[in-house]
Formats: structure tokens, sequence, C-alpha cells
């Protein structure tokens, strides 16, 4: 993918995201209500959730540490911080003012590494309360204007969120889709949040400008209303694509708010700057500042898991794979990667190990590592082919483990000595003459063909990739 | 019998009933209160239940608690479950809240009988109680006069003899301001010496409930009741306080007592007259006056029509028609917010919140808002000062003596000025009381107030009772 991510011309995107994740707190930020999800509309509710009048927020130390553990995680500094009120109307907005952090959030000046260590900047990571959840009835679309009557489930109302503010130094989609795939990684290893866009505990915002590089930075567009990794990179491409059209075709971007339309795949105008609320931000007068103690955030920092980079970095120096290689985010997303090391440990071979894990187990691997490991030893001996290989793994895995030699002997899998692989590639080639034609000729399908038959002729005892070095000296 | 003190000790005596104690205050209510008007709700057969249950507490050798007996008549912006609590406003139309402030559990578990719940000026936001949507209160002392406010209700209902103890709410002076007028000792302690859970907010920053009572030692007596942290209230302070009762018994010997020289002038001048007869009187009692200066309390009154007002703009957004209370309906959802908020608050209400959103409006809220928090920051400084060569200060509670009805209704300014000795105390936070001192202009009560440092409750108190047993 190109740093440009595929923009006509010499423009260049940037993007800077804003998540909202729920915390994963027993209780809500203010109250003693449950926080849980998909509970009955309502139930989960208190004068505080309610924003009776007299009710007065108390706030919640297990967030206070959720939060503090994004942002050590994110590399920012904790700090001595207050809270504000946003005031503005909303029916599901029940104090009509949510409780946020303005000027002193709790974390600030940090990154994010992606996969391939580039840095993107974090802004802050701070604390507030979520809304409630209307759903709309009659009219058109779902929105509250037009609509017949609203239905509102308070039981969301006071959750705790950390909104966690990017710097503007996304330059592509991809980075934007590696962003969000890294940042959740980040937050499921430290325990913050469940982090399930498709739930909604993980929301994303993005602001979109392009620009030619060397230049100011262009009009911003913020997109709300993204609601999986995919549509992040769709949105962010289909409204780069707009704002180049508009530039080139004279026109200016106008800063404003827009919903990205999954269905249509584009955005549309929410509300210009114009239209913006004035939230009226002043220092809550119900709560009082939180300075966190050198000693509590030592606590958070001591606590923190060893998170996924690190995690990358140590599964893939152990196998000989790139950091940012597909096996190793793919392994230790699915928090298969110790186990990979056990089989190290067990005397196997890593590399070995990663590729079946990856491939055979969807989650936690229901093999001993050390059956694992006796494979593998024999795969790198030449004892098993990798085909053959496949094959006891299933076997191991039907019966939740068992000895990989006992196994490929009851299949009757033996080396095939190299030497005898020489008469069968020869008689492949002569039963095969068009295919070893197009094969000389450079057509790259050909050779599976090739290989194909000489595996038949070997009853799948051959190793595949000793038949592919000697088609390639056969045609040389 | 009204003393809360001597009740309370006949109660657990088992030497009077509350049941009696209730049906004499009932009796008062029967006869005056049409004409007063203290009560948006005077609560019979709760408090004759709950007088019945505290008798029987008491036969079975069980005790009630320091107020046994002793019947409170609570603001109505105090929540009672079950209770309509109406903060004098229609836009509370048809609310019952279902919880109790930590206050009224105070008083339950104290053996306290809830009386009543009492008017007040519209969500607390006026000095003479004229901004009930109910209709005024009316001065014990003079029915043509204003009983002051906005605990006005309150006020008036101890000064009548309907309740041995009224609490109230002081944001600006809302307690002081009609203890004053009413004749009773009223007080508003330290910020977050009283938790507000089931306070309905006006300005949260300012607010503070406190006790209105005819004797110095009840007001201790329900201070040393009500104090104290709540784990409900993350402004309550958490620590423990002493006793106020105890405090008291001890004189004002050697005491420091400030006359603030720059005061704000406009005080009448029998007002003025009663506080200097106040500062003698504590010299004669031993104290010591001391000249202090606190240049920024005359701009507490501009200040505290900034903050106050803010605060309350958000502090009342919640009234949207949407969950409880008044709704008037409209075609769609912003509508109804308007035409419900329209006819739900009142004139007074109205004003402030739209001050109140002006101050803090991008663009003005370095010049409003931001510049009245640097005077706070300010007046709180100077008090400390102040408090350095000062264990209390005296001033007026009030420029003038109860007015009449009327007298200020078509100029909020000149009922602004009615709290401009008041608003300091609130402002920085240090607790202030209001003590009857005689009698001014009419015959009509006049109040002094004392005010003290953070937490200084103790001094204050023992200032108040020295001033109390010379005015006797």
């Amino acid at each position: 993918m190109s740093a440009f991510d595929g923009l006509p011309g010499d423009w260049e995107l940037v993007v800077g995201l804003e998540v909202h994740v729920e915390l994963a707190t027993v209780t809500k930020l203010f109250s003693a209500s449950p926080n849980r999800f998909g509970d009955e509309p309502n139930t989960n509710i208190d004068p505080v959730t309610l924003g009776l009048p007299g009710a007065l927020p108390v706030l919640n130390r297990q967030a206070v540490e959720l939060a503090m553990r994004i942002g050590l995680a994110l590399n920012c500094t904790v700090q001595p911080c207050t809270f504000h009120r946003k005031n503005y109307f909303y029916p599901d907005m029940p104090k009509a003012y949510q409780i946020s952090q303005y000027d002193q959030p709790l974390n600030v000046d940090g990154f994010l590494a992606l996969p391939d260590g580039t840095r993107i900047g974090i802004e802050r990571a701070h604390m507030e309360e979520d809304t409630g959840k209307s759903t709309h009835f009659g009219g058109a679309g779902g929105r509250i204007h037009g609509s017949d009557y609203s239905l509102i489930d308070f039981n969301r109302a006071g959750v705790p969120l950390v909104e966690i503010v990017s710097r503007p130094d996304i330059r592509s989609a991809e980075q934007a889709r590696q962003y969000v795939t890294e940042l959740r990684a980040i937050l499921l290893a430290v325990g913050a949040s469940d982090a399930k866009m498709e739930e909604g505990s993980m929301r994303v915002d993005a602001n979109v400008s392009v620009h030619k590089p060397g230049t100011e930075f262009g009009t911003r567009c913020e997109i709300k209303n993204v609601n999986s990794v995919r549509s992040i990179g769709r949105a962010i491409e289909y409204e780069a694509r707009r704002q180049i059209d508009l530039l080139e075709g004279g026109d200016k971007v106008r800063q404003e708010t827009r919903h990205w339309d999954e269905g249509d795949g584009r955005t549309h105008t929410l509300r210009s700057k114009e239209d913006a609320d004035d939230y009226r931000y002043f220092l809550e007068p119900d709560l009082v500042p939180v300075a966190p103690s050198a000693e509590w955030i030592a606590e958070v920092r001591a606590a923190l898991p060893m998170l996924p980079a690190a995690r990358r970095a140590r599964l893939a120096e152990a196998a000989g794979v790139a950091a940012d290689s597909e096996a190793a985010m793919v392994v230790v997303d699915r928090g298969q990667d110790d186990y990979v090391l056990a089989v190290g440990d067990a005397g196997g071979d890593i590399g070995r190990a990663l590729v079946h894990v990856k491939e055979a187990w969807a989650d936690s691997p229901s093999v001993p590592a050390a059956d694992l490991a006796k494979l593998t030893t024999m795969e790198v001996a030449g004892k098993l082919t990798a085909t053959q290989a496949k094959t006891v793994v299933a076997e191991l895995i039907d019966n939740d483990g068992g000895d990989a030699e006992a196994i490929a002997k009851a299949k009757g899998f033996e080396a095939m000595a190299a030497d005898s692989l020489g008469p069968l590639v020869d008689q492949a080639i002569a039963e095969n003459g068009d295919a070893w034609a197009k094969f000389c000729a450079g057509e790259g399908k050909a050779m599976g063909a090739l290989v194909g038959a000489v595996m038949k002729l070997s009853q799948g005892k051959a190793d595949g990739k000793a038949v592919t070095a000697l088609l390639n000296s056969r045609r040389a | 019998m009204s003393d809360a003190l001597e009740i309370a000790a006949a109660v657990r005596a088992g030497s009077l009933k509350a049941a009696d104690v209730v049906e004499q205050h009932l009796a008062a209510i029967d006869g005056r209160e049409p004409e007063i008007h203290a009560f948006n709700l005077v609560m019979v057969e709760q408090a004759r239940e709950r007088a019945a249950a505290i008798d029987a507490m008491v036969a079975a050798g069980n005790d009630p608690g320091p107020l046994a007996g002793v019947p409170v008549a609570l603001k109505d912006n105090m929540c009672t479950r079950g209770v309509p609590t109406t903060c004098s406003s229609k836009i509370l139309d048809g609310w019952k809240p279902p919880y109790d402030a930590t206050i009224v559990t105070k008083l339950a578990d104290a053996g306290a009988v809830v009386i009543g719940k009492t008017n007040l000026d519209e969500f607390a936001m006026g000095s003479s109680t004229e901004n009930s949507a109910f209709g005024p209160t009316r001065n014990p002392h003079d029915t043509s006069r204003v009983p002051g406010g906005s605990s006005g209700g309150s006020a008036a209902a101890v000064a009548a003899g309907f309740a041995s103890i009224g609490l109230g709410s002081d944001t600006g002076g809302s307690i002081r301001q009609p203890a004053a007028l009413c004749g009773v000792v009223g007080v508003k302690p330290t910020y977050g010496y009283v938790s507000r859970y089931g306070l309905i907010a006006f300005a949260s920053s300012l607010d503070q409930i406190g006790p209105l009572t005819n004797t110095v030692a009840d007001s201790a007596l329900m201070l040393d009741v009500i104090g104290g942290h709540d784990p409900m209230d993350s402004t309550s302070i958490p620590v423990a306080h002493p006793s106020l009762l105890d405090a008291i018994g001890e004189g004002v010997e050697g005491m420091r007592v400030g006359r603030i020289t720059d005061l704000p002038e406009g005080a009448d001048p029998d007002v003025l007259e009663r506080t200097e007869l106040a500062f003698d009187a504590l010299r004669d009692a031993g104290a010591k006056i001391v000249d202090v200066e606190v240049p920024a309390f005359t701009f507490g009154l501009t200040a505290y029509y900034l903050i106050a007002p803010a605060e309350a703009s958000s502090n009342l957004a919640r009234y949207d028609g949407v969950r409880y209370g008044l709704r008037v309906e409209a075609p769609d959802t912003n509508a109804m917010y308007g035409v419900t908020r329209a006819a739900g608050f009142g004139d007074e209400v109205k004003r402030r919140v739209m001050l109140g959103t002006y101050a803090l409006s991008a663009g003005y809220y370095d010049a409003y808002y931001g510049k009245a928090l640097k005077v706070r920051r300010l007046i709180h400084d100077e008090f400390e000062r102040a408090y350095q060569h000062a264990d209390v200060l005296l001033t007026p509670a009030s420029p003038s003596v109860a007015f009449p009805f009327g007298a200020k209704g078509d100029n909020p300014l000149a009922m602004y000025l009615c709290d401009v000795y008041t608003i300091p105390a609130n402002l920085s936070g240090h607790p202030g009381m209001s003590v009857p001192f005689g009698t001014g202009a009419d015959g009509l009560p006049v109040g002094v107030q004392v005010l003290a440092g953070t937490l200084c409750e103790p001094q204050m108190f023992r200032a108040a009772a020295a001033l109390e047993r010379a005015a006797r």
C-alpha cells in the first residue's frame, strides 16, 4: 500500500482519529448501577443515572484505574485532572450536560506504534460518561426529526468512556485501519474494554482532510457512524476523494460533521461548523479534582501485561519471522503466542509451530505443547512433508494430543529419500508434456500440475519443496 | 414548648409525648398557616405516624435519638421519597422523588418528625419568597411584609411556631437573610459541612444546607446531627466535625472580633446601630475588636450574579419535559422543550437562566464567568488573610428589616442588594450565621451576621451564643 493510499495526483491524506471506548467496569462512572450491555431497557438506572433533581455524581475509582491503564499503555503522561460540564439538550442526555474532561484530561502526550513501527501521536485520552440510547420510530431514516415517537434506554447513560484522541499523524486509510486494530488489541490486552465495534463499546470518528505535501493541512471534516474496521478504510477513502474532487473542481471544503452511510458508501452532511453547539464548558462543581498519586500510577504501570507489540516482537524473534508478518499478528491477536513459545520450550521448532497454530486453531490450541513439539522436530528433520504434518496435526486435534511419530507410522508416512524423487519427477514430466512445455515457457501456473502429478505418483509422500527444486533444476 | 433541645430531652426522658408535640405544632399551623403560607405541604398524617412510632420506641426503652420528637420543616427543595418536592416551581409538577436526601435520612435516624415542606422563591432564586409559583409567604411579625428568602417558608414556620426547626439552603444568603427578617437564628455552614445529596441544585458550588432555629443551641444541635461527610456527595468534607453544642458552652473571652472597615454601604441606620451594639456586647463579654480589610467584599454581588446564574443555567437545563415534571405537548421535541420551559419557569428563573447562559457563552466567558471566578478567588484569599487577624467578623445580615410586599418587585437589582452582606461567604465557602439582635424600624427584628474561617463553626457559634445572651 503506498503512502498516498492510491489518492489521485500528489494529494496527501491527513487523518486524526477520535476513538470512544466503554470501560469494562462493574458499575457506572458516577453511580453504583451495573455497567452491563444487553440488559432489559431501563433496569440499570438510579437517581444519578437519570439526572434526577438533587442527585450527585461520585467518581468510580475502577474507572480511573482502567483509564490510567489505557494512558500508560499508550505511553501517555498521567496527570492531575478535572471534570467539566459539556452542556447541550438531547432527550437521551438526562442532565442536559455530559460530565467530561476538558482542559485537564487524565492522560496526555502519548503515542501508539503501528506494527511497522510508525508512531501515531496520542494527544489525550480522557474520561467521560456515555449518554442513553435513543430509538426513533416512524418517519424516515431512524432519525429523531420526523419520527412519530422515540424510546430511550438509560442503561448506557453514565457508562464510563475513555476518548482517545490521536494527533493528525495518519497518512492512509490502511494506517487508520492498523491504528484501530492495534488500539483494540491494546485495550483488550490491558483489560480496559471489550472494545466491540458492533456493540458500540468502541466507536470511531475520523477527522479527514487532504493537502499537497509541504503545504498547510486542508480543512477537515469529521466523519461519524463508522462501525467497523472495514468501514473506517472505506469511509476515509470516500471522504478523501470527495474532498479532492471539490478542490480540483475549484471548490472549497467546508468544515462540517458528516455521517457515513454504510449502505450507499458515502458520507453526508450532518451539521456544518456554523450550526455547531456552544457547549458552555465549565468546571463540574459537583466533583473534586483527581490527582493520582505517584504510587498509584506506579502500581498500575507495574500491573500492565505485556502489550501486543512486545509480544509480537518476542514471538517473531523466536520464530525467525518479521514482527509485522501475518502469522505473528494473527497468533498474538488470538493470544496463542505463549503456546507457540511453549512448543519451543518443549524442544520443538517455533517457526513450524507458528505455522501450524495459525492454521489449525482459531483460539486456544487443544493439543499439549510437547506433542506438537515432537511433530515439528520430525518435520525439521525431514521425516515428514508439510502435507503429511498437516494430516498428523488433524489427527492430534481429533485425539486431543498424542504421539506424532506413532501417528505418522500408522499412516504409513515415511520420509522419501531425495534420490528416489528424481525418477518420479521425470515420469511426471513425461506423462504431462503440455504442462511441461508451458512451465518451460514461463507459465508459473503449470508448476502446480506437475507437482500434483509427482505427489500422486509418490502417494503423497514427496516433499513439495524438494519437488519444486527438482522441477526448476530440470528446466534450467 | 418550642426549643428543640428541650423537646428532645423531654421526649427521650418519656416526660413528653412526641404525639403531643406534633399536635401542638399542628394546632399552631391550623391557626395561622392560612395567613402565613409557610408550607407547600403539611404532612399531617406522616407526622402523626412518625410521632407515634417515636413514642413507641421510648415506651419500649429505646432512644429515638438527639432530635427525638422534634418537628422539623423542610425547605421544599430537599428530596423526600414519595412526597412531592416542588422547588415552588410549576416545572416539577407532579414529581415525587424516589429517594430521600441524605439529610432526610439523618433526620429520621435522629428521631426528628418532618412536619411539612416549606415555601421558597422558585428554585431558591430570590430574597422575599415572592417568586414562589404557589404564592408568597408572609412574615409572622408583620403579615404585610416579606419573610425574606429564599428560605422564607422555613424561617416563617419557625418564627410562627409551626416547627421547632426549619431547614433551609443558602446560596447567597437564603438562610441568613430570612432568619434576620423573621427574628430567628440561621446558619450557613462551611461549604461541604452538610451533604447536598438530595438538595435540588440552584448553584452547586455555592449551595449549602443549614438550620433555622429559635436558639443558637438548637442550630448547634441540628448541625451536629446533619453535618459530616457523605460518600454520596464528593464535595462534602471528609473530616469529623467537633460538637457545636459542646462549643457554645465556652465564652468569648479573648476572642478577636473583626470589623470590616471597607464594608459596602447601604445598610439602614437602624440595622447599623444594632450591629454596633453587637460589637459592644461582644467587647463587654471579653472579646477584642480588631479592624480588618476585605476590599473585594464589594465585588461579591457582581461576581455572584455571574457565577450563580451560570451554574443555574446548567443545573436547570434538565427540566425539559422528557422524563418527569411538567410536559407541554408540541409538534416536535425541540418545540416541546421550549413550551414546557416557558410554561414551567417563572420570570426570575428565566432571567437567571438567560444571564447564566450568556455569561458562559463562547466569546463572553472570559469577560464574565472567567472574571467572576477570579474575583471569587480574590475574595476567598482576602477572607483567609482577615481570619489571620480575627477569629470572627461581624456585619449586618440584611441591609434592612423586613420590607413590604412588592417593595422591590419591579427592580431585580434592588432585590439582589438584599444579599450584599451574605454573598461573600458563599463565594469563599466560609461559614456565616445570622443571630437576632433586638429590633429596628417598626419594631421588626434585626439580625447580626457572624462570619468565621473554614470549619471555624465552633468560634462562630461561641460568638453567636454570646450575642444571644446579650440580646435577652
